[in-house]
């Protein structure tokens, strides 16, 4: 088997953990979650659209964010649930982009359904907003080249796959995941830069991810 | 003793591996807990098993108590039931007798830590002697409705603090300081939680003269009105009216809870008329506990407040049928119809039961799914996982933190 080409770069694969913060701000109806989402901070924002990902990592495909369940599950809002459940994360490149795509179907809705701006959450079921404080830790995983990828895409935690997939492509505003862009930066190889980035990863477990991942850089490897 | 590695088997490789990282990133630092209680409550019970983890992890943490008499944990037991909305009836010289135990406590004990972590609000006054130090504040009760007046007297030590720690979103307050959200976890190789020989199950189900020759329905709790056993009779009592069931009442007492004895002979009196009701007091008897919840058909939690139901946890770990109230942590732990049954009512409490007893399937499924929800989120290595964050929190202010 030929030597598999050696990079420009290695890539150093990091892993990041975090904590979640309280904020103290809540709502209670649709026009008071509009409006501290309109001013919430990003971590915040990034907090409830992405900690489904992590809490059900193995078991749900189509995780929704805390919004649309919020909606759904406590005002009784099913059609705008949906709305907010469909948004499709992939296309944001920033929390801001993110942030006002949710804050408008909320507007557009409650313009054409007045009504729905009268429903109160229950004691103690109000929207709680709280956000993520990361942390950035380098891991001892370094891969030289793909084959030394693939081995560590095994080896390395999720915390680390949903690091370099989710959080350095929207929170890091990165416009891609870091795999692609090392492939592609360092690899010279833009085939399978766009393959990975290509993946929406909003629609598959963790564990999936990393199957998936770790099957696209074997056979490309193979190829 | 547990030793970490023994956790690599329930948790996975990875996540020891995280832990030892952060471990790293704190070593010289002295993490200093203090509390009101060394036996009995949840928060003993978790600094029990996770100061020595701490430190195999290469991380310094001790652990002091205050001292305080009869009359202060009396004063300290109104303020707690205050904090979680219950009318109390408080007086001026209750917060005197607070303030001049606080004060005996800040003469006497020495605050040492690089991080003095205090925990509940028995010993929050000790901020008072602050010096460069970190200090966070852990608080174990749900404060979603407190009595103002009681509130606010805590509020000019709560501020004072560099964070304070919350089990779940809607105890939220607006704070001037830093508010963290960090559940409590249980550890799944103490007494109280690791697997049972049957045989072990067997004698003390005999023990304590339970048989199984009918469904037995559990409430494992401190005789707390809070936890509403009365609450549980009623609930049963309907339930056997369809179901030929028995009742498993049983806890311990927290040395800073007076009021348990006075709770546990009104329990006592309900239940004397009926041999299905088996009423237990077990003082800090973790094996039998987790004997009789192994040995039960449905885990009952039917609390009027709860800080955050670790009772709950447990029962959700050995894979058991829960009904539940909906109410502080619980909601965290239970998604309805999911990982277990949520009730807000003595009749939704009976008729979650009787559905789990008549559905063993749906029961199986549902305590199957609840062991995974804990595995994944409330077992102590995540715990250990979140206070070391928050260590490292304290000297970071932004959002995202390059190690």
């Amino acid at each position: 088997m030929p030597e598999p080409m050696q990079t420009k770069e290695p890539f150093r694969f990091h892993t990041r953990l975090h904590l979640s913060e309280l904020t103290g701000l809540k709502a209670s109806n649709l026009k008071q979650l509009l409006e501290i989402i309109k001013t919430a901070p990003g971590s915040s924002i990034y907090h409830h659209t992405h900690r489904f990902l992590q809490q059900h990592m193995y078991l749900s495909p189509e995780p929704p964010n805390d919004f649309a369940y919020w909606v759904t599950n406590v005002l009784g809002e099913k059609e705008l649930g949906e709305r907010l459940a469909s948004i499709d994360t992939i296309e944001f490149l920033t929390i801001r982009d993110l942030r006002n795509k949710i804050a408008d179907i909320i507007q557009g809705y409650l313009a054409a359904n007045p009504s729905a701006g009268l429903r109160f959450a229950g004691e103690g079921e109000q929207f709680y907003f709280v956000k993520s404080v990361s942390f950035v830790i380098p891991t001892n995983y370094v891969a030289h080249n793909l084959r030394e990828f693939a081995d560590a895409l095994n080896m390395i935690t999720m915390d680390s796959i949903y690091f370099h997939i989710f959080e350095a492509r929207l929170r890091l505003e990165k416009k891609t995941n870091d795999f692609s862009l090392w492939v592609e930066t360092s690899l010279g190889d833009k085939e399978l830069a766009r393959s990975i980035s290509r993946l929406d990863p909003y629609t598959r477990t963790l564990d999936n991810l990393r199957k998936t991942l770790i099957g696209l850089v074997t056979r490309h490897i193979k190829d | 003793m547990a030793n970490i590695e023994e956790y690599i088997p329930l948790v996975g490789q990875a996540v020891i591996d995280d832990l030892r990282l952060l471990a790293g990133r704190l070593k010289g630092k002295v993490i200093q807990h203090i509390n009101s209680t060394s036996v009995g409550g949840g928060v003993a019970e978790i600094l029990n098993r996770m100061i020595p983890l701490l430190g195999q992890l290469g991380i310094d943490s001790r652990w002091d108590v205050i001292k305080g008499g009869e009359q202060f944990f009396e004063v300290t037991k109104k303020f707690h039931n205050a904090l979680h909305g219950k009318n109390t009836d408080i007086r001026k010289e209750d917060f005197e007798i607070f303030l001049e135990t606080s004060r005996k406590n800040i003469e006497g004990l020495n605050t040492y830590g690089d991080i003095v972590f205090v925990h509940d609000p028995q010993p929050v006054a000790l901020v008072n002697k602050r010096g460069a130090n970190k200090w966070i504040w852990r608080c174990h009760v749900d404060i979603s409705k407190p009595d103002k007046r009681v509130w606010e007297f805590l509020m000019d030590f709560i501020i004072r603090y560099d964070a304070a720690v919350f089990s779940a979103p809607s105890f939220t307050h607006r704070l001037a300081i830093r508010q963290f959200l960090i559940s409590p976890s249980i550890d799944p190789l103490s007494d109280k939680n690791r697997e049972l020989p049957q045989e072990v199950i067997d004698s003390v189900l005999k023990k304590y003269g339970i048989k199984k020759d009918k469904p037995v329905i559990t409430q494992i709790s401190r005789f707390d009105r809070l936890k509403d056993p009365l609450g549980v009779i009623q609930a049963y009592r309907q339930v056997k009216k369809r179901i030929d069931c028995q009742l498993v009442l049983a806890g311990g007492g927290a040395a800073d809870d007076p009021e348990g004895l006075q709770v546990l002979e009104e329990v006592r009196d309900e239940a004397c008329r009926d041999n299905d009701i088996h009423v237990l007091l077990m003082p800090q008897n973790d094996m039998e506990v987790n004997a009789i919840q192994r040995a039960s058909d449905v885990i009952v939690q039917k609390s009027l407040k709860e800080g955050f139901g670790l009772t709950v946890t447990e029962a959700l770990w050995k894979a058991k049928p829960v009904v539940a109230s909906s109410v502080g942590g619980i909601p965290l732990q239970i998604t309805n119809k999911y990982s277990g049954l949520l009730c807000h009512s003595v009749d939704g409490a009976a008729f979650a039961i009787k559905q789990l007893l008549n559905s063993p399937a749906y029961a199986r499924k549902l305590g199957e799914n609840g062991r995974e929800h804990i595995r994944n989120n409330f077992l102590i290595t995540r715990h250990i996982k979140d206070y070391m964050l928050l260590f490292l929190a304290l000297y970071h202010e932004e959002d995202i933190i390059y190690l």
